[in-house]
């Protein structure tokens, strides 16, 4: 395939961006996106050219590492993957892609399509645990919860933070990925005791940080690569009420 | 020999680590607050230890190349993780996982530490259940397991597919604790360059920020390494692909051995490869093969779609050969099984590198659904990448490189041979020695992190106490940094051609070709000569757009690559040595008449571990034999 390609460029935190373009004129549709960005960076080096800086690591959709906005969806346009797991097959020959980092005022750009995405960091170090220090933990079947909750914890679990749905939040709403830490705890019979400080504490770091207002529009749940579920916000604000 | 001390503790195998702790230092609480320590990595193995560190008062920093610590390559594990808990009354015992252990790694580990991971395996499933960790339950609410390859009884814990990353959010919501106390200081976004040591003792590192280019000196009075495998030696491996040796290399380097490094396992279930674009094999976790069966058409180029090849003429090759464990032989027993009927041409798919897990028999047996619950995720993950549907037909699968059993060497207390530095979780070579056991790793990462160093480093810390907060303008640090900027500098003035990736992969291809799951004499030589020639083109022919003191990531891939070149021929140097097959270390010379591992205890039994010489010096080897007090070294058979 040939495409054409718009990638934001910007050298650093304080140099302004813009969009470069280039053109592929080999690109197989078994190639993953990451894939194709690396043929463009192999051929990049050969020109003694900067190459694109981007995030990635385990290229199978779990460290959360990933993720730019491509054609104007994070993850581009597949629903439910992330861009490593984006596949070429989905693209058609002649499209222009258009590739840009996370538009977010939290997560400012580092370079090119890298941003910095501490700030999910620092919400989970404001009570994204549960206090038990090693040693201390009871016999583990000493703890039972139903199943049903432990499966309902795990799918909010599987949130892997690679912040798309701050992204995707015309207000960079974190609340799709702090109520999925909260709802985990909250579902589970050790996460019940510290409930009421982990959702104060979460929250108020969450607002601190300059995450907006969630405005119900439903964008983080549909561009969420994990499909984590609007109803986890429902949870995290009754917690929330339930905490004062 | 002398310098090999394991410190292994008197007393009878189930007594020594009760017996350590009893007599080991303590450092008072007040002493703690002064003490420094550096934990590099934060997979299970380092965010644990950074935490329970951290927990118990220790002034900690710790590091990672990844932009959150949540990221470490840990995050990536599918299956589950392993302990002695016996919930399923079906013989388990502290005693028996040691005894799989010892037997699955073919006699080539060190009782005493393989017994204690055993022991704290239980202790790792009650902490992690304890942090939130949403392991799999049963209706009455107690937790569930499943089993794994090369074991008889069912002890392993999971969360669906995800177990590591479930695993891993757990020790980083530990360690964010610790951060929010104070404790622990992380550091993301740097790489540690090299090792400092001061009087023969580390007393800290060299990082490099990964976003400004800066250099760092950081002093501690301790160090703790938990920077992973060397899987991605392959380049194409399961591992996550910026994993690499360098941390560990560079300590080598300064004086701690490397032991065993051409023990590699070559996982047997993974996403063949597709294309020559691809960067990365994607595992399909062991646990498959709980449900999955593995066969190849008896015919040679049989075309005909799976599903329609009937039952007889279909050769479930695991379970004719190995009838007591069938499709549950380990990886390094059944890799090479899968090996041998594609090199026999029966191997399916276009390139004939493949065979098939098929799935067909337990849908039918148990349902769809019942299927579904257990690896839902992985049959979608496979579908993801293939396109096509495990429920409909069957998978293909053929092995990839996956993780190293080979590491620093270390003793009983997890110290390497250099005082005050410690390597813990898959950095070091200590548990499984030439074959791990699926699920055991998880179990030991987080074990030696939560549970075993901060009680063994306490032993070596009760003497520092009065060993003022290491200074960083000590010329030993000067003389790392300047090393590091000069190595810097040297691979960004080449201006050749190639990226530092090509080079990778080439290299990648030597050694899954000649140093892959089956070895020979004449094979390693030539893999030594073609590496060599290529590391020298390597030197001359990089090219390094940028500069160093930017966020600059060819930069960084190639030192990776770098290093790699040195520690390929360690490797080999260690695989040549070892004239015996054993675990996943497979010489074609030495093998029984009907294709099995030869192993030879007469002369073999021991640990190697290589010793740095400087420059174009040979390495040094030294043997740690291998005493086994407790079981008797016997054939390793699964038939
Ligand atoms: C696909 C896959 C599936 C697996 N499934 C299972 C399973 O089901 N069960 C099981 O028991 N095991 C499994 N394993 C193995 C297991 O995941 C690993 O062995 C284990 O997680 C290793 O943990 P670790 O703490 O030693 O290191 P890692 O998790 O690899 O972490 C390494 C850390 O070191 C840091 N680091 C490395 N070098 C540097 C440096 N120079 N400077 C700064 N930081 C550095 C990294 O940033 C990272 O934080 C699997 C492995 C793979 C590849
Ligand atoms: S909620 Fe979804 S989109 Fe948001 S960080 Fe988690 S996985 Fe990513
Ligand atoms: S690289 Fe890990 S999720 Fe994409």
């Amino acid at each position: 395939m040939k495409l054409t390609l718009k990638i934001w460029r910007q050298k650093d935190s304080r140099a302004k961006g813009t969009f470069v373009t280039y053109r592929m004129d080999d690109v197989a549709p078994e190639m993953s996106f990451l894939e194709m960005l690396d043929a463009l960076n192999k051929k990049l080096v050969e020109e003694n050219k900067d190459p694109v800086a981007f995030d990635h690591d385990c290229r199978e959709g779990i460290c959360g590492s990933c993720g730019m906005y491509i054609n104007g969806h994070p993850h581009g346009p597949v629903p439910a993957i992330t861009t490593c797991h984006l596949s070429m097959r989905y693209f058609k020959d002649g499209d222009t892609i258009w590739i840009e980092p996370w538009r977010a005022k939290p997560f400012p750009v580092i370079k090119d399509l890298i941003v910095d995405r501490s700030a999910f960091d620092k919400i989970q170090s404001a009570g994204g645990f549960i206090s038990v220090n090693a040693g201390a933990a009871p016999e583990a079947n000493s703890i039972l919860a139903k199943k049903k909750h432990a499966d309902d914890a795990f799918d909010s679990a599987i949130c892997i933070g690679c912040g798309a749905c701050v992204a995707a939040c015309k207000n960079a709403s974190a609340m799709l990925f702090v109520s999925a830490k909260i709802s985990q705890f909250a579902l589970l019979p050790q996460g019940k005791i510290e409930a009421k400080e982990r959702v104060r504490a979460m929250v108020e770091k969450m607002d601190e940080l300059g995450f907006g207002n969630c405005s119900n529009t439903g964008a983080c749940e549909a561009e969420c690569p994990k499909q984590i579920k609007l109803t986890n916000i429902a949870r995290m604000n009754r917690e929330y009420y339930k905490a004062f | 020999m002398g310098k090999l001390i394991s410190k292994i503790p008197d007393g009878p195998l189930s007594q020594k680590w009760t017996r350590y702790r009893a007599s080991s230092k303590l450092v008072n609480p007040a002493n703690k607050k002064k003490l420094e320590i550096i934990v590099v990595g934060t997979g299970l193995s380092g965010a644990g230890a950074a935490s329970a560190l951290g927990e118990l008062g220790y002034n900690v920093k710790v590091f990672c190349y990844q932009d959150s610590p949540r990221r470490a390559h840990s995050v990536a594990a599918q299956g589950g993780i392993n302990a002695a808990k016996n919930y399923q009354n079906d013989g388990d015992s502290t005693y028996r996982l040691f005894y799989d252990m010892i037997k699955g790694g073919d006699y080539r580990a060190r009782e005493a530490n393989v017994y204690r991971a055993a022991e704290v395996s239980n202790q790792v499933i009650d902490h992690f259940t304890a942090l939130g960790v949403p392991f799999a339950r049963d209706y009455g609410g107690t937790l569930d397991t499943r089993s794994f390859g090369g074991v008889q009884v069912s002890r392993t814990f999971y969360a669906k597919g995800q177990t590591g990353q479930q695993c891993l959010l757990g020790c980083y919501s530990s360690l964010s604790r610790q951060i929010k106390k104070g404790n622990v200081k992380m550091f993301p976004r740097r790489e540690m360059l090299d090792l400092v040591v001061i009087d023969g003792k580390a007393r800290g590192i060299i990082a490099r920020n990964l976003i400004t280019g800066e250099i760092e000196r950081h002093g501690a009075h301790a160090v703790v390494l938990a920077t992973g495998g060397y899987g991605t030696i392959y380049y194409m491996s399961t591992l996550a692909v910026n994993s690499n040796a360098s941390a560990a290399w560079k300590a080598h380097k300064r004086g701690a051995f490397f032991a065993n490094p051409s023990f590699v396992q070559i996982h047997p279930t993974c996403v063949p490869q597709l294309n020559e674009y691809q960067s990365k094999l994607t595992l399909m976790s062991e646990s498959l093969r709980n449900d999955g069966r593995v066969w190849v058409p008896k015919a040679k180029d049989d075309k005909r779609s799976p599903n329609d090849i009937p039952e007889e003429e279909r050769d479930y090759f695991l379970e004719r050969r190995y009838p007591a464990f069938g499709n549950l032989v380990p990886r390094d027993v059944s890799s090479r099984a899968i090996k041998e009927r594609c090199d026999a041409g029966n191997g399916v798919g276009e390139t004939k590198l493949a065979v098939y897990l098929d799935f067909r028999d337990a849908i039918n047996k148990q349902g769809k659904k019942a299927i579904e619950n257990k690896y839902g995720n992985l049959f979608e993950m496979y579908k993801t990448i293939t396109g096509s549907d495990p429920y409909e037909g069957p998978m293909m699968i053929y092995p990839a490189g996956h993780y190293t059993m080979g590491g620093l060497w270390v003793d009983y207390e997890l110290m390497t041979t250099i005082q005050g530095l410690y390597a813990i979780g898959e950095s070091n070579f200590s548990d499984h020695g030439a074959n791990r056991l699926g699920a055991s790793s998880l179990m030991q990462a987080a074990g030696d992190g939560y549970f075993v160093v901060p009680n063994t480093i306490s032993n070596y810390l009760a003497d520092e106490i009065r060993t003022p907060k290491t200074s960083i303008d000590k010329p030993e640090f000067a003389e790392a940094e300047k090393a590091s900027v000069e190595r810097i500098n040297k691979l960004l003035s080449i201006r050749g051609k190639q990226n530092a990736a090509s080079f990778h992969k080439r290299l990648g291809k030597i050694m899954w070709d000649y140093v892959g799951m089956t070895r020979n004499e004449a094979g390693l030589n030539k893999a030594l000569v073609l590496i060599r020639e290529l590391q020298k083109e390597f030197w001359t022919d990089l090219n390094v757009p940028g500069t160093a003191g930017e966020l600059n990531m060819e930069l960084e891939k190639a030192g990776r690559v770098a290093d790699y070149f040195e520690l390929t021929q360690l490797l080999i140097t260690d695989a040549l040595d070892r004239k015996e097959s054993c675990g996943a270390h497979f010489r074609e010379e030495y093998q029984t008449p009907d294709g099995e591992a030869l192993r030879n205890d007469q002369e073999y039994a021991y640990v190697a571990a290589w010793e740095y010489a400087g420059e174009g010096n040979a390495h040094i080897l030294h043997k740690e034999e291998l005493k086994f007090e407790e079981v008797e070294m016997k054939v390793r058979s699964y038939k």
